[in-house]
């Protein structure tokens, strides 16, 4: 399947990168290629596969319900772009 | 002392023949002096360096010394270390001093080695060749033409260049094993679940691990003896008994059964690192192991499913990354999607941005069984063409990279190619085994060759004990490349 | 045109676990921002989710609870969404397999109940908060509610009004409270609401297209939007006009919902299993440890009410709508028989309801203990004292006075219940009243009320209304 430059557009805004439209050519060739590769998978029968999330088949650990965690926020805020009031500040949040 | 193991390093810090502040400003030395032709570190920081050198002095003079204490080891700067730049390769963490440690960090520490300083390393850890650092490439101490391999390229070109005895590294897809093979030098990547991925940047979750990369297969055993161990605080990290990877070190292995893949040789490898394997598995025959032709049929496929699951974890991991809490933030946007967007596109280089791309779009409505859960399943034939072929044998062997290192910029510009690279390496992260590449000789350019060992689940005493074995017989791993004195 | 209204609930109940569902940060409410976020929950480069046991726990309670299936094997996902109070990019949640699937809940509905089915309840993590003050322009985020343990339970569109709905609401908020998983305080939303509205006309049998209503924190809100929503619906369909699927959100300020400005890729959420957790296992020997823990649940507790002490079903259903009240019942209730637990039944949701509503009180904070308003019912019922006497009596109850036995004594408000007594004022009332006799001799019922009156009167209300009435009566045929 080849993809379009809308297609790349439509990826990079749900990934949230600008992208140009010359931008998006260039992308767009390098993706084809990349899918010519990727393709090669659909020659493969692969019904009745269970699929592999993990390397090994264990089960989840679970953590006891207890709080082990301090206030570092003012060591975590130190590397933070823009802070007021202990909060992380962004450009406005609309609903 | 920079061409001495850590094996023997040890053993004159512990005669107290040496101070660990002087071997830490031995290499601090050498790095200020050398680091600017090869590029391998992005951070050194001698006060720190030296503090701590200081520390396992007392730690020594105190009766308290472990094997790896007051050695200055190297880390790939996907490590988060408690108050030293942690950039990850990238202009979007090229701010981020990291608030804590990672679990291998911590024990690095515990241990009393010296953190010699952070290295260089494709961004995000997403490369074969060091070349999409922020902080530009690094340049193999081989030929500093050529690419040293990624994305641990820093780690590996440090240690081939002695600018440090040991370093850790970490593989999604080869990213120990092939810069191991291109500067010389032994590498590891333990079995999926042995080392913490705790304070390790992620890349794609299911598929890093953490590892060792050194002169030495011994060497490798000290440093995996420090790195391995249950962490808690990581789901995927296996609550399993400690083990001492150097105790098979010294057993022989005669009638080791050694599974060569038929595709291995049949997927157009250099002539000339197909010949130095070749002569690696000679020699092996002569210490007594046996080889047996093993088929691992899937393996091809190992590359467009690594490209398919390796790009969707990462385009999750990295959506952290978005100027709000730490690291880079554009400086000029409009709105909240503007400031995202802008600080995302400039943050990351192209081929991260690619890989983000790649993983969102397999992820996105509509394509997701067609090329996740499909790989997923391909995933599993490749796991299981391993758990047969290793009905008939040990540990299986091929080359770890199908080329020496190549030239900078050679496949810079054709990311297939470039991906291509890693065809041997990922098939092993895909199915969690274990796998390492040692040194097995040179091609006519002068250019180091990697041999690839891989073991069974947990079978990393056992790979070791082999590499060993190979390395008592062999001085490959010993060559240093040429231009690295210093006055 | 007659049209039929289609609701189904989405609801986040907080776990009220310790810790974070992910990290080992503390959950309490109301701490200075980020203060309660750590690495974890900030999603420094390189932290780690590990799941909570407790908020398992939870899950299996609430599982257990409404009769569901409990999965063995359940999958963490990650939804994916940019978003600042939303630290990862993506949020931890169940999507294909959640922990518990189906079960029901029973609301009080004519004469037997309605069952509103239950499609699951999975486990997912709480996101921060953006505050919307000024920051000169910008906006504050708040990440100590990030990673708060989440149980959405989502209904199947099984009611058909506001009303029905708002039962359903709050039968699930009493239930998550009685088995003790979630604070159901939803003035600092640890209880929130989502409503999948639609209309179709009455007889058919395919669904219309719904709106999501988010934002609704108490149960007129829920009601108000329902109804508001589904009115918007019905105008659109009539006036030739059809629903858009969408989002939209209550502003109790104006009573009226409004189109959320559409997320343009909010249906492209690339779910994936997140490869940072492995699969959850919950056994079936932790189940049956869960269980064995489980209080009594309301349910059976009603039908206990109303099979061994005689209470209403209507009266058994307010009994239970909190573990409190009716832990209350029956302590008040214990060793009685019918009728006394009749009696203390009758007390709790009458008098003493009224006054915690009055003073906005819970259960908890009664000013009279269940053991002290059956000392008052036990005086009710051997004829110490009347019920309208015993109004006085609980009242001095509840102003602190002691108990009923010391009030009664103190204030001599024993009821006179010796007929000589009572006859002797009852002669005295006849002589006194010379009109009244000849009225009621002449027919006219109203007279015979006003000499009892008198008696009850002239006994400050302490004669026995019962044998007041008798002994006049005689006396007066007589």
């Amino acid at each position: 399947m080849a993809l379009t430059r809308d297609d790349v557009k439509r990826v990079a805004h749900l990934a949230r990168i600008e992208i140009s439209d010359a931008g998006a050519e260039s992308v767009l060739r390098d993706l084809d290629n990349i899918f010519g590769l990727i393709e090669q998978m659909q020659a493969v029968d692969v019904s009745g596969v269970e699929p592999m999330a993990h390397a090994q088949d264990v089960m989840l650990r679970l953590r006891e319900d207890t709080v082990t965690e301090r206030d570092q926020h003012a060591l975590f805020q130190s590397v933070a772009p823009q802070v007021q009031a202990g909060l992380y500040l962004v450009p406005k949040v609309i609903e | 002392m920079h061409n001495a193991t850590i094996k023997s390093l040890s053993a004159e810090l512990a005669a107290g023949r040496l101070s660990s502040v002087e071997v830490t400003r031995h290499f601090l030395r050498r790095i200020n002096t050398l680091s600017k032709i090869y590029n391998c570190f992005i951070t050194v920081d001698e006060e720190k360096s030296l503090a701590a050198a200081g520390a396992a002095d007392a730690l020594r003079a105190a009766g308290r010394a472990q094997p790896l204490t007051g050695i200055p080891i190297a880390q790939k700067d996907i490590f988060c270390a408690k108050g030293w730049l942690t950039t990850c390769g990238s202009r979007m963490l090229s701010n981020f001093v990291s608030p804590y440690d990672a679990h291998v960090v911590e024990r690095l520490d515990a241990a009393g080695a010296v953190n010699i300083g952070k290295t260089n390393m494709d961004e995000f850890a997403m490369g074969s060749s060091n070349e999409t650092s922020y902080y530009g490439p690094v340049r193999n101490p081989w030929n500093i033409e050529t690419v040293p391999g990624g994305s641990s390229g820093g780690s590996a070109a440090a240690v081939a260049a002695r600018l440090a005895p040991g370093a850790i590294g970490t593989d999604t897809g080869g990213s120990i094993r092939q810069p191991a093979a291109l500067t010389g030098i032994s590498g590891l990547k333990p079995t999926y679940g042995v080392v913490s991925r705790y304070g390790m940047i992620a890349f794609a979750s299911s598929l890093d691990q953490g590892g060792p990369m050194a002169r030495s297969a011994e060497d490798l055993a000290l440093l995996l003896n420090v790195l391995a161990g249950f962490d808690a605080r990581d789901s995927t990290s296996l609550d399993r008994p400690a083990e001492d990877y150097t105790r098979d070190l010294a057993r022989p292995i005669a009638g080791l059964r050694i599974g060569l893949p038929k595709e291995f040789f049949a997927a157009g490898a250099a002539p000339e690192v197909e010949k130095a394997v070749g002569e690696a598995i000679g020699h092996l025959r002569k210490l007594g192991c046996e080889t047996v032709e093993v088929s691992l049929p899937n393996m091809a496929l190992s590359v467009p499913v690594y490209y398919v699951l390796a790009p969707a974890e990462a385009s999750s991991n990295l959506a952290r990354f978005d100027g709000v809490r730490y690291g880079y933030r554009a400086p000029e946007y409009g709105d909240l999607l503007e400031m995202y967007k802008k600080t995302r596109a400039e943050g990351f280089g192209a081929e991260v941005k690619r890989r983000i791309l790649i993983g969102t779009y397999v992820l996105s409505h509509g394509y997701y069984d067609a090329y996740y859960i499909r790989a997923q399943k391909l995933r599993r034939l490749i796991a299981q063409d391993f758990s047969e072929a290793f009905g008939k044998c040990d540990l299986i062997m091929g080359p770890t990279s199908p080329s020496s290192a190549f030239k900078l910029g050679e496949k810079a510009g054709d990311p297939v190619q470039m991906y291509l690279s890693d065809i041997y390496t990922i098939a092993v992260n895909l199915a969690g085994l274990p796998g390492m590449s040692i040194p097995c000789g040179f091609d006519s350019r002068g250019l180091p060759v990697g041999l690839q060992v891989i073991g069974n689940y947990f079978g990393e005493a056992r790979m070791l004990n082999a590499a060993h074995q190979y390395q008592l017989v062999t001085d490959w791993h010993d060559r240093a490349p040429p231009g690295i004195e210093i006055q | 045109m007659k049209w039929e209204i289609v609701i189904g609930l989405e609801v986040h109940a907080q776990l009220n676990t310790r810790s974070k569902i992910f990290s080992g940060a503390a959950t309490a409410f109301g701490a200075a921002p980020n203060t309660q976020a750590c690495g974890v929950d900030v999603a420094l480069p390189g932290v780690l989710p590990v799941l909570n046991r407790g908020a398992v726990e939870r899950a299996v309670r609430f599982g257990l609870a409404v009769g569901a299936t409990i999965n063995r094997h359940s999958i963490f996902a990650r939804k994916n969404y940019f978003y600042p109070d939303l630290p990862k990019g993506y949020q931890i949640s169940q999507y294909e397999i959640p922990v518990v699937q189906g079960g029901s809940i029973t609301i009080p509905a004519g004469e037997t109940g309605k069952t509103i089915r239950l499609t699951r309840a999975h486990l997912e993590e709480d996101a921060g908060k953006s505050l919307h003050e000024d920051f000169h322009g910008m906006s504050g985020i708040d990440l100590n509610r990030a990673g708060t343990p989440l149980l959405e339970i989502v209904s199947e569109p099984d009611m058909r009004s506001a009303q029905e709905a708002v039962a359903y609401a709050k039968a699930l908020h009493s239930l998550v409270r009685w088995i003790d998983i979630c604070d159901g305080n939803m003035q600092e939303g640890s209880f929130r609401c989502d409503a999948n509205v639609s209309v179709r006309l009455l007889g058919s049998d395919t669904l219309g297209t719904r709106c999501e209503i988010k934002n609704l924190n108490s149960f007129r809100f829920l009601e108000r939007a329902i109804e508001h929503e589904a009115r918007r619906q019905i105008e659109v369909l009539e006036n030739g006009g059809s629903i858009v699927q969408e989002t939209r959100l209550y502003d109790p300020d104006r009573d009226a919902t409004r189109s959320m400005r559409t997320k343009e890729d909010a249906h492209d959420y690339r779910y994936f299993p997140d490869p940072d957790l492995l699969p959850l296992e919950v056994s079936g020997a932790w189940i049956e440890e869960i269980r064995s823990s489980m209080p009594a649940l309301p349910q059976v507790k009603r039908e206990r009410f109303v099979t061994l002490c005689g209470v209403t079903p209507y009266d058994a259903a307010v009994l239970t709508s909190s573990r409190e009240l009716a832990d209350y019942f029956e302590e008040a209730a214990r060793g009685a028989d019918e009728r006394t637990a009749k009696q203390c039944a009758n007390w709790i949701t009458g008098n003493l309801n009224a006054r915690l509503n009055d003073e906005g009180l819970e259960i908890t904070q009664a000013r009279i203990a269940a053991g002290q308003l059956r000392g008052l019912v036990d005086r009710i019922v051997d004829g110490t004292i009347s019920g309208k006497i015993a109004k006085d009596v609980f009242d001095a109850m509840w102003a602190g006075e002691g108990d009923a036995d010391r009030i009664i004594s103190v204030r001599g408000l024993r009821q006179i219940s010796d007929s000589g007594e009572i006859g002797k004022i009852v002669d005295q009332v006849i002589a006194a009243n010379a009109q009244q006799v000849a009225d009621y001799r002449a027919g006219k019922d109203k007279a015979f009320n006003s000499l009892v009156g008198q008696v009850m009167k002239a006994t400050k209300g302490k004669a026995n209304p019962r044998q007041v009435n008798e002994i006049l009566r005689k006396k007066l045929s007589g």
